[in-house]
């Protein structure tokens, strides 16, 4: 059976650099993440992207993902967070 | 499709707000334990639990990886130990080794407390009843993470007041047992009036007769969420301020409903109730008194905070229940004064003193919570208090209840550490005039009128 879309939420915070978008693109297309959003923007000075990505085509388990996500962040020095999507549609949609 | 405001909306919560869901509590039905041979008993209990809970920590770090919402506690909670051990247990010692078996099984699948060490004497005293109850401080003592709670009272069946005099004298065991670390284990014992089957709070949770197998409750916080909400309409009128908690409460209780239901099917055992209580920490940031700060007083306790309690309460419940599909529990707003840098703040000024709490607890779950007060009170003093909670949970139909910590060794001026997220209290002055006449008359109070609704 094909697996269903499994909507991830990842946010990417922090100070602006160069290469931040390529950086987590790269990291993705390694993976076979597919991404399906982007929205960036900058928020009082901070770069503040969202992704709306797919994970059912990756082989990684989600945890995998979170936390080498979270490492880039690292190295990059910004903020990498990989959530479920449906925490967000619980709590803004009815 | 969600955006990026409401992605960052909900993390901001969580990162600056102190969102977080307060447990994952999974009740468990012991009667199916139950043997007349202690033994064998006490395999069965460990037994039970070890297997139905032994995913509950994994489950509970999954879902908080995957949704990037903190929980903070796994809990379990059993059937009232008194009527599971009456077959087996002639003594109160007997009934402590079931506490150990407990206290083992919640080490052995890692959850931090394990409620049920319960008796249910609202109307009366079974033989096994007493025991237990007197085997409570011996059990608290010796154990680490085993929670005890005794139902006293009840809209249906009026007040126990054997019971009530019974329990003044144990609560003062338990805090001469441990008065080497400052009387802290009466923090793992509470009394209720109307005490709920489905609570998944501690000390008070158990696992009511009346709920299935096993089944999984979740309990949601985040006072810091509504205070941070209320900053931005300060000065507007009651409907603005109303419907802001209202929109708040639901959006921290569907991030508990989707806990629960993620849990629950993970799990494989079904989703009970979502307690929709503002549970606050020692946390800055974290603290219904700060709420109730913002809603426009000076220090909880000022004229004016039972109404404004009473307002938070009840915006809480309306904005919660349409966001869960069962509610139940305690749900409403917690004021323990140690666990509340806001309360503790007021305790020290002055502002708030026991008598005022007693009127709040009227108007908000869930009773005089987490109150140190002298070591010296006498039993009976401690039991007056206790009865006159239980009044109010009587009358009004609601849950009320009581953990007061008698620190022995320490008075008023004198404060008390009681670590981590159960933060420390200054000793509350007690009403120093006696009820020993009131108290050591034997038998019980009667169900009040409004009870007869049949």
């Amino acid at each position: 059976m094909e697996k269903a879309v499994d909507k991830t939420i990842i946010t990417v915070v922090g100070k602006d650099t160069v290469g931040i978008i390529a950086k987590v693109c790269t990291y993705l297309a390694d993976s076979n993440i597919n991404v399906l959003d982007i929205t960036q923007t900058i928020i009082q000075g901070f770069f503040n992207m969202m992704m709306i990505v797919d994970l059912s085509t990756s082989e990684k388990p989600f945890a995998d993902c979170a936390k080498e996500l979270e490492k880039l962040g690292e190295e990059i020095g910004v903020t990498i967070k990989c959530q479920r999507e449906e925490i967000f549609d619980m709590m803004h949609r009815i | 499709m969600i955006n990026i405001f409401e992605v960052n909306e909900t993390n901001k919560m969580v990162e600056q707000e102190n969102l977080d869901v307060r447990t994952i509590t999974i009740g468990i039905s012991l009667l199916d334990c139950i043997d007349s041979d202690l033994k064998k008993l006490n395999e069965n209990i460990y037994n039970k639990i070890t297997t139905v809970a032994k995913d509950l920590v994994a489950v509970g770090n999954k879902i908080e990886t995957e949704f990037g919402i903190p929980i903070v506690n796994k809990r379990i909670s059993v059937t009232p130990i008194a009527l599971v051990g009456g077959a087996a247990c002639k003594t109160p010692e007997d009934f402590a080794t079931i506490a150990d078996t407990m206290d083992a099984a919640a080490k052995a699948v890692g959850v931090n407390l394990i409620g049920g060490y319960s008796a249910l004497v609202s109307k009366g005293m079974t033989k096994a009843d007493e025991l237990l109850i007197r085997s409570i401080p011996m059990a608290l003592c010796r154990t680490e993470r085993v929670c005890s709670s005794v139902n006293l009272a009840s809209t249906k069946t009026g007040i126990n007041m054997d019971g009530v005099r019974l329990m003044g004298e144990i609560l003062l065991e338990v805090a001469e047992q441990s008065k080497d670390r400052d009387s802290v284990d009466c923090m793992k014992l509470v009394v209720f009036c109307n005490a709920p089957d489905d609570n998944p709070f501690m000390a008070g949770a158990f696992h009511g007769v009346t709920e299935a197998d096993a089944v999984i409750n979740v309990g949601v916080s985040g006072p810091g969420v509504v205070k941070t909400a209320l900053e931005k309409v300060r000065g507007e009128n009651f409907e603005v301020l109303c419907e802001t908690i209202k929109k708040t409460a639901f959006k921290v209780t569907r991030v508990g409903q989707l806990v629960a239901q993620e849990a629950s099917r993970l799990l494989n055992i079904p989703f009970g109730i979502i307690d929709l209580s503002l549970a606050p920490t020692p946390a800055i940031g974290d603290s219904v008194a700060d709420i109730l700060c913002e809603i426009g007083l000076e220090f909880a306790g000022a004229p004016g905070t039972t109404a404004a309690l009473a307002m938070l309460n009840d915006q809480v419940k309306k904005g919660g229940v349409m966001a869960s599909s069962y509610v139940g529990g305690l749900s409403g707003a917690f004021i323990p004064v140690s666990e509340d840098q806001g309360m503790i703040n007021a305790v020290e000024a002055g502002a708030i003193t026991l008598e005022k709490l007693e009127a709040m607890t009227c108007v908000c779950s869930v009773g005089l919570d987490m109150i140190a007060i002298p070591g010296d009170t006498k039993a009976t003093t401690i039991s007056g208090i206790i009865a006159d909670e239980m009044a109010l949970g009587m009358v009004n139909q609601k849950t009320t209840a009581c953990r007061l910590i008698p620190v022995i060794g320490k008075t008023v001026g004198d404060t008390v550490e009681f670590g981590g997220l159960f933060g420390y209290a200054p000793i509350m002055p007690v009403n120093q005039y006696s009820c020993d006449a009131f108290i050591n008359r034997q038998g019980r109070i009667p169900a009040p009128i409004h009870s007869f609704k049949n």
